[in-house]
């Protein structure tokens, strides 16, 4: 076909032109609607449409603090906050299983569980149900860990900066440092009782997120996290290594059923040492039993048998009813109250009040309470922290029992002064104690760091304790019932307890052995209290089981501290393991 | 052939006003493109390759004399049409929808070819029956017509058989169609939209819906509009600056580098910037209109007429999608959006307005 320029000019007429033009100016008009549109969209309309932009990318996000730090006194770290990531999905966004819509198909969804070290049908459960917008897949993960995750890129899948908590010192200490939750909020012991100091306050943070949900750039701090405040804890980590250290021996070598030990400083009432066996791994909680977790220190009760024998005769000499040398007739070791007959061990017809703590006589003891008015013993009792908290604020404290004096009858009044019809903590029965290795006072017990010793409460007199720390002196020197509580170099003053074990309202063959004891005499520096329940070892009294692991915990404190010695250091004098003496009434 | 020879070898058949304005448009698509890749260099060098294919092609077409353009007319649009049924038989389903055919070393969007052909076809067929048109000739022109555009629109491909009726109706309305039977034929539109809406498919009509108030489901089906909406109002007057979209670089806005670029282009360059945009396709779509007006015969007329039409069809939908007057259909912004095909596509048709505008120029001279 050829075209000519004539012939073009005649076929183009036939072609009317205005319908061309008439198109064209169609099209002119919908350019101009745009136009208008855009004039619309951007002019006029634009604040309101950049807000609603803004209001698509801008969140405020909740910024966790860092949870305060538990040292003990020397600064040592108990309790660490470490920044880890958690991993949460939005099913919504994912929308797992649908066909058209699915951000995640089955290859992302292995390799995913595959970082996550989660069973693939696990992850799949978690995203199952779409119409929730938030679920976590996988708590606390390490932050190497969560760069791999988020490395992933899959929509849906996001990163949470949270805080987990580590306890460096393991199983040593775990019943009383506690733990938190996957909140960071303390569950357990001393993580919970100082919750509110620890915890710091959230913080708000404007981030701009992606559609995703990915936050892209921080936007700035509205509120910063307040982080939780550092706690100096009383404990000594030292302390509490040694005695957790020689508990778990002890435990062990007496086929105990359990153990706990605490340590005081007997200046000013911190608590330097707790330790309970058996113990578990705060760190790894997987396999957590509640009685690994119980706090015995704190939270058992027992009955402290001959331990309280000493507070029996401090208020009769306080009153001045007997002198260290009076005489007192022990009957030969039985004594009937209202039917109920009471025995010594080794019967003896008279003992001196201070052969009476020595010896540790059941009837001696007895006697001597019942010279007391019921008030009279109730209230030194009461005034000794018996029946009431401690102050350690520790969570669970179990306070004990100690009935009201018009309450008591003759034999229950007997019995309380060796021990039995009274139920105590250890905790509570370590701090009495300071009233002995100080001056006369009971002092409040804190588990932290004081900066000036706790003002105590006067129960005895300086003469009362004076006489008393040579009673109890007496009881560790051949003769009394506690030789292995010897330390080298140190003078030692305590007292032992064996108790039977009360199931029910019948006391059975089972024992709860105990020594307390302070050093030196000559100027107390300690206070350790060692309970071991139910030894089953062949030997049970206090004196033989619990006395040795007194010595090596005070022991090796005061040499720790530069204590300076107050005797010779070839001052021991054991007598055989098997001695008479060692027993005592139960 | 010294250096200036080629080079006016090389120029003869090209139309240097199209081609500028091509020139701007194609710097704004790579330009926008860097931008809602998120700075994905490797996406400008792909866009940049679609170019130089469609341009080679461009080049091809703009040197066929117009004989050989009618020459073609037919078996593009038999083969066209071959393969609109090889897809209804055999084509590969993606999306819900079966528009693509795997021929063994590619997978090809036959719709797309269409988009040539139909006019080609329509323009060829007018040519021939030019002396005696009579209704009967009106009636088969637009059987050529609905036959592709029925097969496309079951893939189901809406967007693509509106336009291509579009391409279409240009033709025959260039061609002289009575008023009488377009006042029918809006008249029957009319009364058989209730039928037509049945016969929509859910999400079709969900897509109109949405148009009238995207609200209703702002995070579901609502969602492309409201936020094309949102990106294109935060740009205000003069936009948040190259690189600075925020609707864009935080992934709320979708297909951000294909249908809706122009979102991302409005939102960082503002009213002005999209004054500038629309000046560019009147400048040449005007051009397309002057080349239509200097056609020297009947069959380029309708030709140049259509493809003219079409291109400022599609640039009207695309931006009316995204700014919210018009319902969401697949259709890219012409020479801007990402993609080879629609690119080859449109370059074809600018190629054909050349060869129309400077063969007739050696006949005449």
């Amino acid at each position: 076909m050829n075209y000519t320029a004539s012939e073009a000019d005649q076929s183009a007429a036939k072609l009317p032109g205005w319908r061309a033009s008439l198109l064209f100016a169609l099209i002119l008009l919908a350019l101009a609607g745009l136009l208008v549109r855009a004039f619309y969209l951007q002019g006029i309309h634009d604040e309101f449409l950049q807000e609603k932009g803004n209001q698509r990318y801008s969140r405020v996000v909740e910024v966790s603090a860092h949870r305060g730090m538990l040292t003990d006194r020397n600064g040592e770290p108990l309790a660490v906050s470490t920044p880890v990531e958690s991993v949460w999905a939005s099913p919504s966004v994912i929308k797992m299983g649908d066909l058209k819509d699915a951000k995640m198909d089955e290859q992302q969804l292995v390799k995913l569980a595959q970082l996550l070290s989660m069973r693939v049908s696990e992850v799949h459960d978690r995203l199952a149900d779409t119409t929730r917008d938030f679920v976590y897949l996988k708590r606390q993960l390490p932050p190497d860990q969560a760069s791999e995750v988020s490395g992933l890129n899959l929509a849906g899948i996001s990163l949470k900066r949270e805080y987990r908590r580590y306890y460096p010192a393991g199983e040593e200490i775990a019943q009383t440092l506690g733990f938190t939750g996957q909140d960071d909020n303390g569950q357990e012991g001393l993580e919970l009782a100082l919750q509110g100091d620890l915890a710091g306050k959230p913080g708000s943070q404007r981030v701009i997120k992606d559609r995703r949900g990915h936050m892209v750039e921080d936007a700035g701090s509205l509120q910063p996290p307040k982080p939780g405040a550092d706690i100096m804890l009383s404990l000594d980590l030292r302390v509490q290594h040694l005695a957790y250290r020689e508990l778990k021996l002890a435990v062990q070598k007496n086929k105990a059923k359990a153990g706990a030990v605490v340590v005081l400083d007997a200046r000013s009432g911190e608590v330097l040492a707790l330790a309970n066996y058996p113990s578990y791994n705060p760190n790894n909680r997987a396999q957590l039993t509640p009685e690994q977790m119980r706090n015995r220190a704190v939270a058992d009760m027992f009955e402290p048998g001959s331990t309280m024998k000493p507070f029996t005769v401090a208020t009769a000499l306080e009153t001045g009813k007997v002198k260290p040398d009076t005489v007192i007739n022990t009957e030969n070791g039985v004594l009937t109250i209202a039917n109920k007959k009471i025995h010594d061990t080794h019967p003896e017809p008279f003992l001196t009040v201070a052969q009476v703590i020595q010896k540790s006589s059941n009837v001696g003891a007895s006697k001597i309470a019942l010279s007391l008015e019921p008030s009279v013993l109730w209230q030194t009792f009461s005034d000794a922290g018996f029946g009431a908290h401690t102050g350690s604020n520790f969570p669970g404290e179990a306070i004990g029992m100690l009935r009201d004096a018009h309450t008591w009858k003759p034999i229950e009044q007997a019995t309380m002064s060796y021990g039995h019809g009274i139920s105590v903590n250890l905790l509570q029965l370590t701090r009495a104690y300071t009233a002995f290795a100080g001056d006369g006072d009971i002092k409040p017990v804190s588990l932290v760091k004081l900066d000036a010793p706790a003002v105590g409460k006067r129960v005895f007199s300086e003469k009362t304790v004076g006489e008393m720390r040579a009673m109890l002196e007496s009881v560790v020197l051949p003769g009394g019932t506690a030789p292995m509580a010897q330390i080298a170099g140190y003078r030692v003053a305590g007292k032992t307890g064996t108790a039977h074990k009360l199931e029910g309202h019948h006391y059975s063959n089972r024992y709860v052995a105990s020594f307390v004891g302070f050093a030196p005499v000559s100027k107390p520096r300690v206070i350790v209290a060692v309970m071991i329940d139910e030894p089953e070892g062949g030997q049970y009294y206090g004196g033989l089981v619990a006395a040795p692991v007194f010595s090596q915990i005070a022991g090796e404190t005061l040499r720790m501290y530069n204590v300076p010695n107050d005797a010779p250091l070839d001052n021991v004098i054991v007598p055989p393991t098997d001695a008479d003496s060692s027993r005592e009434e139960v | 052939m010294t250096r200036r020879q080629l080079l006016q070898y090389l120029t003869k058949h090209l139309d240097l006003p199209l081609l500028a304005g091509m020139g701007l448009l194609m710097t704004i698509s790579l330009l926008t493109l860097y931008s809602a890749s998120d700075q994905n260099f490797g996406r400008v060098l792909a866009q940049g390759a679609n170019i130089a294919v469609a341009l080679t092609l461009m080049w091809i077409i703009a040197n066929m004399p117009l004989h050989v353009l009618m020459r073609i007319a037919v078996p593009v649009y038999v083969f066209g049409l071959l393969l609109l049924v090889g897809v209804a038989l055999f084509g590969e389903i993606s999306h819900g929808a079966r528009r693509w055919l795997n021929i063994g070393v590619a997978t090809i969007q036959p719709s797309e070819l269409m988009k040539i052909g139909v006019p080609l076809m329509m323009a060829w067929y007018f040519e021939k029956y030019e002396a005696s048109l009579t209704m009967k000739n009106y009636l088969i022109a637009a059987i050529l017509l609905l036959l592709p555009v029925g097969l496309i629109a079951r893939q189901p491909d809406l967007g693509t058989a509106i336009l291509i009726s579009a391409s279409g109706f240009y033709v025959l309305f260039l061609a002289g169609l009575s008023w009488k039977v377009i006042a029918g034929m809006a008249v029957s539109a009319v009364a058989s939209a209730p039928v037509a809406w049945s016969l929509l498919h859910d999400y079709q009509r969900h897509r109109i819906e949405m148009l009238l108030d995207p609200s209703q489901d702002a995070l579901g089906k609502g969602y492309h509009t409201i936020q094309g909406m949102i990106a294109v109002g935060s740009g205000g007057l003069i936009g948040k600056g190259y690189l600075s979209g925020t609707q864009t670089h935080l992934d709320f806005l979708p297909e951000r580098t294909t249908d809706f670029i122009f979102a991302v282009y409005s939102e960082e360059f503002g009213l002005v910037g999209n004054l500038i945009l629309l000046a560019i396709y009147l400048f040449v779509i005007g051009r397309g209109f002057v080349i239509t007006a200097n056609a020297s015969n009947y069959f380029t007329r309708l030709m140049a007429g259509s493809i003219t039409l079409t291109l400022a069809t599609y640039a009207f939908v695309n931006m009316g999608m995204v700014s919210g007057i018009l319902p969401v259909v697949g259709v890219p912004l012409p020479l801007v959006s990402y993609g080879g095909t629609s690119m080859v596509t449109l370059l074809v048709g600018l190629g054909m307005l050349m060869s129309i505008h400077t063969h007739q120029k050696l006949v005449k001279t």
